[in-house]
């Protein structure tokens, strides 16, 4: 059986998304931007897909949904955009953020470092995420932007992001927030939130790889990073990626559609899964579930190093992931382990489930079965767990649930 | 970067098929006993290394023969990755049947090539070489439980890359004979540096006691100042020294002086002057900027035929390599 449950890295597009697009790749192929019939022919698609993304982000007419490539350009056109407009004219030199963010904000907050902006980088709490009290105590008069995450890739933990935005309006910065993670898998309202900028990516919620967006509440101006045509108002040039925007649409329009299936199925079958694994002696999992998106499991096998883990599972079918050192280029121990105050000793042993709603009972259940044969196998072969004092064995990582 | 490097793939595409078979099934995992000891007659020795807050911990069996030394039988547990327990594994297979003497020169370098499909291709990728450090590390020590010792005793140099196990030794060497400049110089000539990447600088995989930025930046030190110290004793006693071998300093005033007797008096006597501005060294080229003053300034022969005899003169009087550029 193949199981694939590392959806928070990419996701299956929906079959009905790709039926949506595959005109648009050789029947209705034209430039939007001629003044031809060919070219005009996929305008009217063009406009549904923007109105299911303004619908589905709740965005009202007069703001702008920017259809960029992807979250990581959005991401990149926010905090630079934000250093042309207000930092590098000595206006204000600051910037927060927080430990866990994606890379593609962390890479450019320490690139923009090297420009002389002062970043402050927020350790997340024990349940993973950043209270907006933390934030405003932060906040300066130099301050131009805060840009924290609605959901985090690794945990699933959700941020208060209303409150925080709060906090930003009445200190009169600027708030982005990363909401890849969450568009599709929670409720998403951006005038509901109060963010003045939100990132996101179709391929996560069973859209095409490629095609993204951000969210600019109207009156922001923002620094253009690709110039060019007048495309996309003059905000972003580049041809429309005309299947593209069609397949992230309908996969929007999708993703609202279902997520009250994702809120109760796919919730379920999470819950179980982790319930079974967490059966398992000297198993944690991070962060309360009650504050986690409803498809994504982060736990710690005690004795078992994560790359070692994902081996076994992957020799059974099942696709999943780990923060672990040993599967990345740079070998630190996973951030969010260590960020969320789990021990030490747990640091290198994390593995990521992360559910879809295609994501089947049976799978479930296949990969507690598999789950349970690997933890086996591999702390049989452990030096540290076969060894560990029943007094260690017993002891909760901090900030983690035991099972 | 090339075309190969942009589009990654996964580092598990890299594992021989070894590798993966000693994932799969490692051969010498378990646990030996006193009972084990007694009943083949030897020594138990149990040696553990690294932790698993490190990310690698291993745990090495022997039971070894006190008459002859010799390992009767080696079995081991590992916290880690696949390519940790496959390098566990291989170095166990490696002990087996040698003296603790002998086990000791078995390196990390040895159970990487041991894991090997075909003798050309690495058995893992670059930063998973230091999976394979930790084996030789718990080897080492084994044997200092076994002999009683210190496990430094088993080093003769300092190692300051352990995946590709180079010295401190011969990095400061290889700098100084090669006039390495870059940290991936070091790596090219050395492959330190190559691997896991925590000998490069602070902030990697593993504290190191030393670094290569480090080394680097003190060996150049090291030569400058030997450099110096050399055309200085030259000039001391009288010696001539070569214009290359000359710190910018010395070639500025060597530069003035011979304008001052050879350049100067020419354009004085035609109502003009020049003056230097800078002098800069720019790869193999030493190039001098200068501005002309009075009536040379301004005078078509400036960038022609004047240009060209205060160059030829430089040229001849001190280095070939020397460029002349009016500002």
């Amino acid at each position: 059986m193949k199981v694939y449950l590392d959806n928070n890295a990419t996701t299956m597009v929906d079959p009905e998304v790709k039926a949506a697009m595959d005109p648009y790749f050789t029947e209705i192929y034209g430039n939007p931007n001629s003044l031809h019939d060919f070219g005009t022919a996929c305008h009217p698609a063009l406009r549904k897909a923007m109105d299911h993304m303004y619908e589905a982000l709740g965005a009202r007419d007069e703001d702008d949904i920017v259809v960029t490539s992807c979250a990581t350009e959005s991401n990149n056109w926010v905090l630079k955009g934000i250093y042309f407009d207000l930092i590098k004219n000595g206006e204000k030199d600051h910037i927060i953020t927080t430990e866990v963010e994606h890379p593609s904000i962390t890479a450019v907050c320490r690139w923009l470092e090297e420009q002389g902006v002062h970043v402050t980088y927020l350790p997340v709490n024990q349940d993973g995420i950043v209270e907006a009290h933390t934030v405003r105590d932060f906040i300066t008069d130099k301050t131009a932007l805060v840009s924290i995450m609605w959901a985090n890739n690794e945990t699933g933990a959700i941020f208060p992001i209303e409150q925080i935005a709060e906090v930003c309006k009445e200190k009169g910065v600027l708030f982005h927030t990363d909401g890849v993670q969450a568009v599709g898998k929670i409720p998403v309202d951006v005038i509901k939130a109060g963010v003045d900028f939100m990132s996101f990516s179709a391929h996560k919620f069973h859209g095409p790889k490629g095609v993204g967006g951000l969210y600019i509440r109207n009156g922001h101006p923002l620094t253009s990073l690709l110039h060019g045509g007048e495309h996309m108002g003059g905000r972003r040039s580049g041809t429309l990626n005309v299947p593209g925007i069609v397949g992230m649409g309908k996969a929007m329009e999708l993703a609202t559609y279902y997520l009250k299936f994702e809120e109760e199925n796919v919730r379920r079958l999470r819950d179980k899964l982790e319930d079974a694994i967490l059966e398992l002696p000297d198993i944690y999992s991070v962060g309360p579930r009650e504050n986690r998106t409803p498809n994504t499991i982060l736990v710690s096998v005690r004795g078992v190093e994560g790359e070692a883990m994902l081996w076994d599972l992957n020799r059974a079918g099942i696709a999943a992931s780990t923060g672990s050192a040993c599967a990345s280029e740079d070998l630190e121990a996973n951030p969010i382990m260590t960020a969320v105050g789990a021990d030490s000793e747990l640091a290198h042993t994390a593995v990521r489930l992360s559910l879809s709603r295609f994501t089947t009972e049976d799978e479930v259940d296949y990969t507690i079965e598999q789950f349970k044969k690997a933890v086996e196998r591999l702390r049989s072969i452990s030096s540290s767990y076969a060894y560990m004092p029943e007094s260690m064995k017993d002891k909760q990582g901090e900030g983690a649930t035991h099972g | 970067m090339a075309k190969q490097d942009l589009i990654g793939g996964s580092i598990w595409e890299e594992y021989s098929q070894k590798v993966q078979d000693l994932m799969n099934n490692p051969k010498n995992q378990g646990e030996l006993t006193e009972e084990d000891a007694k009943r083949l007659g030897g020594e138990l020795i149990v040696a553990d290394f690294g932790a698993e807050s490190c990310g690698d911990a291993v745990r090495l069996y022997w039971i070894v023969d006190p008459k002859t030394d010799k390992i009767l039988e080696a079995k081991f547990k590992s916290f880690g990755c696949g390519t940790a327990i496959a390098s566990s594994d291989t170095m166990v297979e490696l002990c087996k049947g040698k003296t603790v003497d002998e086990a000791v020169k078995i390196t990390n370098i040895d159970v990487e090539k041991a894991m090997r499909d075909t003798p050309e291709t690495p058995a893992v990728p670059p930063q998973k070489m230091h999976c394979s450090v930790m084996a030789y590390d718990v080897i080492k020590k084994a044997a200092s439980l076994y002999k009683g010792v210190d496990m430094e005793s088993f080093e003769d140099e300092i190692i300051v890359c352990e995946c590709a196990r180079v010295s401190l030794q011969t990095l400061k060497e290889v700098i100084r004979l090669n006039d390495l400049k870059t940290v991936e110089e070091i790596t090219d000539y050395t492959k330190a540096g190559a691997f896991c990447k925590s000998c490069i600088k602070p902030g990697g995989h593993e504290e190191r006691e030393y670094y290569l930025v480090d080394i680097l930046a003190e060996t150049r030190k090291e030569m400058e100042e030997e450099k110096l110290k050399a055309t200085a004793d030259k000039q001391a006693s009288g010696e001539e020294i070569s214009f290359n071998d000359m710190t910018l300093v010395q070639k500025i005033k060597a530069i003035d002086s011979v304008i001052d007797e050879s350049v100067r008096q020419y354009l004085i006597m035609d109502g003009g002057n020049m003056e230097v501005l800078d002098v800069k060294q720019n790869g193999q080229y030493t190039d001098v900027y200068i501005r002309y003053l009075g009536a040379c300034s301004g005078c078509a022969s400036s960038t022609t035929g004047t240009l060209y005899a205060i160059e030829s003169v430089l040229k001849e009087k001190l280095d070939p390599n020397i460029r002349v550029l009016p500002i």
